[in-house]
């Protein structure tokens, strides 16, 4: 028999990690010196424009800081029409996508159809799709010109489609939705793919139907998805330019569109800076909202779950 | 309330995964389905939770045809391997949950929580989140609630298996105290773990590539097993060939009188399995001896298991610790009495 005895610990160097000093000191530049041309760079491309743009909105005829023309373009209808129209849309395009984008998710999540998993693909694919080319394919479908309206009047023989809705707010808000809703999808489907599949059979298992269990299970579970996905709709609706502007609705005029109507079309260029500045402030403000939320969702989260997980989505 | 499957068939992409299952489950008895993995427990389970269709077959609850109603309304409870408890819950809002599903007055909610939570031992964590739990905690408080919705049939589909050895048979204790607790419960108990079987079910159903392979009490499984796979999957086992000469068993040089413990049908010149349990053989001679050479020992703590080859088979004995263990290699003699021996048609073997 082996007698059992105790062995003395092997004398293993304890790893030594870099910060440590015990590395060779190497000659060369400064750490701060490589930080320098990403800085400038930076400086160059981002905050110089922008800073240019909040200076002149901030700069008097006199070149002395004042807020007159704040007072001045705030105090328009036509500023406070365009804030009213843009923050509408927005809204009433987030909500649309995240109907839309909770009620696709929770089918290509949970109902098994052939081709689910080629849905999910998809929706990767149509998030790379620039804006206006979904706006040209609602407009070549729903325009006053478009395939609805052909068939109708091919049908009837009236001379004009019922369709003429796609240069009304109600035209960019359906733009919007087809355009943002992946927005709110991919982020719902990666919360449904860790939710484990046995808590919806448990919950199946103590009574519950599907309404409850998507309720009380599914949605608290995929509630910061929920908001996260809902908060970039509703910061890129309120700076989106391409798409009101290719639905051709000349009654829609959203903040971007009277920063552009102001700079490029009437030469104004200190009514342009003011309002872009106000859309900035109020994207950032968003922003912060939607980081402050997030970051409490996960502060109370539930943290990762044993079990199965959805493979699909 | 009783299960039973009637040649319940169940396939995936023309793969059978499970094979004509007849399994009747009486009132109050709790049953183990046991196999190795892809033998078709799980699916039985879920056939009967109505998570599964089968694609031909019945099953009853109750006397009562439930193949074509949904899970939530089977009236089962069922506790699953990942607790599958509800993260954004509290541990009493958890154990509410079928409760309310159910449509169960506020008032008997709180009660009911209370005696589920109580049952399990669980009562002070009710106010905690599952995730401050541990593991153990987490699958008393799974259990409470499918307890707490007061289930005809109590489904377990693998509950211990993702808890370490120590909380394994501390729960398998807990599981057994409840049943003695609620004797009307009917439980179905999805494990690959032998031991568990053997120690909560009243019956193990063994289940090997689909099929039903035994079903019986786990006594009857271990001592008298009817097949080589049973033999060999409930316990350790020696599994040795032999074949019926004359009405004595011929194995390993052997010539031993087995009549009483013969399978029905077995006729002169038929291949069999002889089965002998490692504690029942001894070292030194008995009724009768085998001579093998020691090609293996292992010390197990309160056993030594020493492995010898005789006549080209291997031949294990597990002795305990304070016997005399004889050197690798050397010529061992291993002894046993009729009594210990069961003979097996030869078949699968696990």
């Amino acid at each position: 028999m082996t007698a059992l005895a105790p062995h003395p610990a092997p004398r293993v160097p304890a790893p030594r990690r870099p910060s440590e000093g015990q590395a060779p000191p190497r000659r060369g530049l400064p750490a701060w010196v490589w930080a320098v041309p990403p800085v400038l760079a930076l400086a160059a491309v981002v905050i110089y424009p922008l800073g240019a743009v909040v200076a002149e909105s901030f700069t008097g005829p006199d070149g002395a800081a004042t807020t007159a023309h704040y007072a001045e373009v705030l105090a328009t209808e036509r500023f406070r029409d365009a804030l009213t129209t843009t923050v509408l849309v927005a809204v009433c395009a987030t909500v649309g996508c995240l109907v839309l984008g909770l009620g696709l998710a929770l089918v290509i999540a949970f109902v098994p159809f052939p081709g689910s998993r080629a849905a999910g693909r998809l929706v990767d694919t149509y998030l790379s799709f620039p804006s206006f080319l979904i706006t040209l394919a609602l407009l070549f479908l729903y325009g006053t010109v478009g395939v609805a309206n052909g068939l109708w009047t091919g049908l009837t023989g009236a001379d004009t489609g019922p369709f003429d809705f796609m240069s009304t707010p109600w035209g960019v808000i359906l733009a919007e939705i087809t355009f943002f809703t992946p927005f709110v999808l991919r982020p719902l489907l990666a919360a449904f793919s860790r939710l484990d599949t046995a808590q919806l059979e448990i919950a199946s298992s103590l009574g519950a139907r599907g309404g409850r269990i998507v309720r009380s299970v599914i949605l608290p579970e995929a509630f910061p998805a929920l908001v996260a996905g809902g908060a970039l709709v509703l910061v890129l609706s309120l700076n989106e330019f391409a798409i009101v502007l290719f639905t051709g609705a000349k009654d829609v005029v959203t903040l971007p569109m009277l920063v552009y109507t102001a700079a490029i079309l009437e030469a104004d260029y200190t009514t342009a800076c003011v309002v872009a500045t106000v859309n900035a402030a109020l994207s950032v403000c968003l922003y912060l909202l939607y980081r402050t939320a997030t970051a409490r969702l996960r502060g109370s989260g539930s943290g990762p779950q044993k079990g199965g997980r959805r493979a699909g989505a | 309330m009783g299960i039973r499957l009637d040649g319940v068939s169940v396939s995936y992409g023309g793969t059978t995964v499970l094979d004509s299952l007849d399994l009747t489950v009486q009132p109050g008895e709790f049953t183990a389905l046991l196999g190795p993995s892809g033998s078709g427990k799980t699916t039985a389970l879920r056939a009967v939770a109505g998570f599964v269709r089968p694609d031909s077959g019945r099953v009853f609850l109750g006397g009562s045809d439930v193949t074509d109603l949904p899970p939530h309304r089977r009236g089962i409870g069922m506790v699953v391997q990942s607790y599958a408890l509800f993260p954004h819950m509290r541990v009493d809002q958890n154990v509410a949950f079928g409760l309310r599903a159910r449509g169960v007055p506020r008032r008997e909610v709180r009660t009911r929580v209370g005696e589920a939570l109580e049952l399990t031992g669980m009562a002070e964590y009710a106010r905690r989140r599952p995730r401050e739990l541990s593991g153990g905690q987490q699958q008393r408080v799974a259990i409470s609630r499918a307890l707490a919705v007061r289930p005809r049939v109590l489904l377990l589909d693998e509950p211990l298996s993702a808890l370490d050895a120590r909380l394994r048979t501390e729960m398998t204790t807990e599981l057994a105290r409840l049943h003695r607790d609620m004797p009307d419960l009917t439980v179905l108990h999805v494990t690959h773990d032998q031991g568990e079987a053997l120690t909560l079910a009243d019956r193990v159903a063994l289940l090997d590539r689909a099929r039903l392979r035994e079903y019986d009490t786990p006594r009857n499984l271990y001592d008298r097993p009817r097949t080589a796979f049973a033999a060999g999957f409930v316990g350790s086992a020696n599994l040795l060939p032999a074949r019926l000469d004359r009405g004595n068993v011929r194995f390993c040089g052997l010539d031993v009188d087995a009549s009483d413990t013969l399978p029905s049908g077995t006729s002169d010149g038929d291949d069999l399995r002889v089965c002998l349990r490692p504690h029942r053989l001894t070292l030194g001679p008995s009724e009768h001896t085998v001579r093998g050479r020691v090609t293996d020992l292992n010390w197990r703590g309160s056993t030594h298991r020493v492995t010898a080859d005789v006549d080209g088979h291997s031949l294990t004995a597990e002795v305990p610790g304070t016997a005399e263990i004889p050197d690798l290699g050397t010529t061992v003699e291993i002894g046993f009495t009729r009594r210990d021996l069961v003979v097996v048609p030869a078949g699968e073997e696990p």
